[in-house]
């Protein structure tokens, strides 16, 4: 495969990557990683295949590897400026407005459907076979993600997960 | 007619034949609520390419464009980053080619090389993180690297650290530590991990056009400290590193 193939669907999997990470230097790692991964097992690539899905293929990969190494150190984690800056307005309701900080708190699984079919425009089925999961399960997840982020970004009822003590 | 989730979404997405479209238009003229989730999901899809869609024009970092070895020159440092990326496509074929121990270790040298000619020269980005955050570097760096790394400290030998920078490899994420002199002459120390088994080995030395370097493999990973200055001057500050690297 040339490499510059490759170079040519960077700035799209930056695209993504920055919707998925949140801020831009993780999500350049990602991205970084993607490329190394690609590069590295690039006699695996069919020429008869997409490159563009085969690319997202991999940083789905090194996406949940990532995910799984921060569960076992939670310590290295995430930086200050890596957590959503949610702030309860008046200590009554959530508010969120912003897309970004909405994204951060989807739950990946669902960040990633909602992303890959929302702002990359890939097919339900492209996306299950980039993420290697049956087309019924993008949909579920593209359906609650959704639903998720409406009721974030428009602030109405209370995040289920969030309880207010008295 | 009851209008299932699946077709919801195919109509958000633009995803249903002229005649579903028609029939969940229909619906949705005396469905409210749908109506008001189909907008809703629309506006999803409309704000994310909003907010996202601008990284599309951004100049993408260095790091990532080396990744790829595809770039072409246009300026000083682009030549540079061509010859680069020559070298490691090069690089790839002769490793695909040659897959000898003697040759990986060449090409090790010769990226080390290539890195020092592209990096060194840059006034204003010459790293990525400086010296001042030293400890953020070496963790950072030993973390991608997948090894414990330390930042030699050259004073003795005039040099003082000016930071350092990840760069992609032959076997994954590369560290390059860069130190500079009262002149402003450059070294760098070029790190990375090595794939399958390897054997300590002696210093070598090598050339690459003006560069010099001395390298050499301890434990897992390779070593190449590269400078524009004689042999003998770099052997002195290749013997200093090996030392604090082996108290």
């Amino acid at each position: 495969m040339n490499p510059e193939r490759i170079a040519e669907h960077i700035p799209r999997l930056r695209r993504y990557a920055r919707a998925l990470a949140g801020d831009q230097h993780a999500a350049d790692d990602l991205v970084q990683d993607t490329l190394e991964r690609a590069i590295n097992k690039r006699h695996l690539w069919r020429p008869d295949s997409d490159l563009r899905a085969w690319l997202f293929a991999i940083m789905h990969n090194v996406f949940v590897n990532q995910l799984r190494s921060r569960q076992a150190h939670p310590e290295d984690a995430l930086d200050d400026d890596a957590l959503p800056a949610v702030a309860p307005t008046d200590g009554a309701r959530l508010e969120i407005r912003d897309l970004q900080t909405a994204l951060a708190l989807l739950p990946p699984q669902q960040r990633e459907v909602v992303l890959l079919v929302g702002l990359e425009q890939l097919t339900y089925a492209e996306a299950s076979h980039t993420l290697g999961i049956p087309i019924g399960t993008v949909m579920s997840r593209l359906f609650r993600g959704r639903e998720r982020l409406r009721l974030l970004v428009t602030g109405a009822p209370p995040v289920p997960a969030l309880k207010i003590v008295k | 007619m009851k209008l299932s989730e699946n077709e919801l979404h195919a109509y958000v997405d633009d995803r249903l034949d002229a005649e579903s479209r028609r029939a969940v238009d229909a619906h949705l003229a005396q469905a409210p609520e749908d109506a008001a989730r189909v907008a809703a999901y629309r506006e999803q899809n409309a704000a994310l390419h909003a907010a996202f869609d601008p990284v599309l024009d951004e100049p993408v970092p260095d790091r990532l464009r080396r990744s790829d070895a595809g770039r072409r020159a246009t300026s000083g440092v682009a030549v540079a980053a061509g010859w680069l990326a020559l070298g490691a496509i090069i690089g790839w074929f002769a490793n695909s080619l040659l897959t000898d121990r003697a040759h990986a270790l060449m090409s090790f040298s010769r990226q080390a090389a290539l890195a020092h000619a592209v990096y060194s020269p840059e006034v204003r980005h010459p790293v990525e993180v400086g010296a001042a955050e030293q400890e953020h570097l070496v963790n950072w760096l030993s973390k991608r690297v997948g090894a414990k790394l330390r930042a030699p400290v050259l004073t003795a030998e005039g040099y003082e650290l000016v930071g350092g920078r990840l760069l992609p490899g032959e076997s994954g994420a590369v560290a390059q530590f860069m130190y500079q002199d009262g002149k402003g002459k450059r070294l760098t120390l070029y790190v990375s991990r090595l794939g399958g088994k390897q054997r300590d080995t002696a210093f070598r030395f090598s050339q690459e056009d003006k560069v010099s370097v001395f390298y050499w493999i301890d434990g897992p990973l390779g070593y190449a400290l590269s400078g524009e200055l004689p042999k003998a001057d770099l052997l002195n500050v290749a013997t200093t590193v090996y030392k604090q690297i082996n108290p």
